[in-house]
């Protein structure tokens, strides 16, 4: 009996150091296709990392798994049904997405350098906005809700189909005061817990925050499927999480500070892959 | 009447005779279970696929009750055997009276 329940506690013990250990050296292609850079040298400007990681290398190997094969990634689903709203005339226009754009790959290439700056609006825009402003002023329809669920399935459409491609965001020119504003967002301290995000996601990714691994927070994988939520979540409302977790008021979604912090979040990530959507716990 | 109801099946194109394949099908639906209550306390009705079946050149492959505890987006997995080359059949039975199919044709060479 004893040996048992030896036995039992070893297996009990395997078990869970096998479940959180994540393969850190697996490399990630999509489908048998689309290969994607995972890990890769850090862009000039980042001084305090020599390699960036995409979050996909802290999760364990099942999750790990899910993104590999379209069929497995609940993501997906969602990109289904964009590509229906991306099908369907809305607004006083008459227009769909499609009457303008064509197939929705002919936007491969535009999730790999958002946000931009936009010339006539003289701002840094996301996908999101650039989506909205699309359905008032081209289609004549109604806004979607900025992080909402249609916006969000739109997002991982646009994302999807430039899968592999390299995250480049441009830092500097017109955008450079924006990009700053997110660089001194990303170093100040937050909420009574006083943190930044450089505290856990510079300073102490590959550690774990009680029982989360930290990875180093880029976004080249957004919009995320969650295990936890089962759904696509939105790079603002990731921020709003993470700043909440610090017991800080947080910044809303599209508001100033978090386009800033996201076009400068996303410039850490030059050099890796556009993944979206990405599957993560 | 559930909304975005989309079936989605993967089977290899071709096998060996006799050969174990792997079958993966997912039906994207909301699976309300009738347990949940609205914002104003109302009982959300139950609407879920209540029923899987497979079937290969008419022959059953499997055929599965489904429980109101099973999550949105319900996923098979499993594995059968194709003597021939024919068609599997895949019909998903919704609480509303709705059926949804999908098939898809292997060839054994």
């Amino acid at each position: 009996m004893k040996t048992v329940f030896k036995g039992g506690v070893t297996a009990v013990a395997l078990f869970a150091a096998y479940a959180v250990q994540a393969d850190q050296e697996a490399n990630l292609v999509i489908n048998e296709d689309i290969e994607i850079t995972v890990r890769t040298d850090a862009p000039e400007h980042l001084e305090n990392l020599s390699t960036i990681y995409s979050g996909w290398v802290f999760r364990s190997s099942e999750t790990q798994a899910l993104q590999m094969d379209d069929f497995e990634n609940p993501g997906m689903i969602f990109v289904d049904d964009a590509i229906d709203s991306w099908n369907t005339v809305e607004g006083s226009a008459g227009e769909s997405c499609a009457s303008c754009h064509g197939a929705p790959e002919e936007l491969a290439g535009v999730r790999a350098v958002y946000p931009k700056w936009n010339d006539e609006a003289e701002e840094v825009r996301t996908i999101a906005m650039q989506v909205n402003d699309c359905r008032t002023s081209q289609m004549g329809a109604e806004e979607w809700k900025y992080d909402g669920g249609d916006m969000i399935n739109m997002e991982a459409l646009i994302a999807s189909v430039s899968r592999g491609m390299t995250v480049n965001v441009a830092t500097d020119g017109p955008a450079q005061s924006m990009w700053e504003k997110g660089r001194d967002i990303y170093y100040t301290r937050f909420g009574q817990l006083d943190l930044s995000c450089a505290n856990c996601h510079e300073d102490n990714y590959d550690n774990n925050i009680r029982a989360d691994h930290l990875s180093q927070g880029q976004v080249n994988g957004f919009p995320t499927y969650r295990l936890k939520n089962a759904k696509l979540n939105g790079v603002h409302s990731r921020f709003r999480g993470c700043i909440r977790d610090t017991r800080a008021e947080t910044y809303g979604v599209g508001t100033e500070e978090f386009i800033a912090l996201e076009l400068y979040v996303a410039s850490r990530g030059n050099g890796l892959s556009v993944e979206g959507p990405s599957v993560r716990n | 009447m559930a909304d975005n109801v989309k079936p989605r099946v993967r089977v290899p194109r071709d096998a060996t005779a006799g050969e174990e394949i792997t079958i993966k099908t997912l039906i994207s639906h909301p699976m309300e279970s009738g347990q949940r209550k609205d914002g104003d306390g109302n009982v959300i009705p139950r609407s879920i696929i209540n029923r899987f079946t497979c079937t290969f050149n008419g022959e059953t492959v499997i055929d599965v009750t489904l429980e109101p505890a099973i999550s949105t987006n319900p996923y098979f997995e499993f594995q059968a055997i194709v003597p021939e080359t024919g068609t599997f059949e895949f019909t998903w039975y919704d609480d509303d009276g709705a059926v949804y199919t999908d098939s898809k044709e292997i060839t054994v060479g």
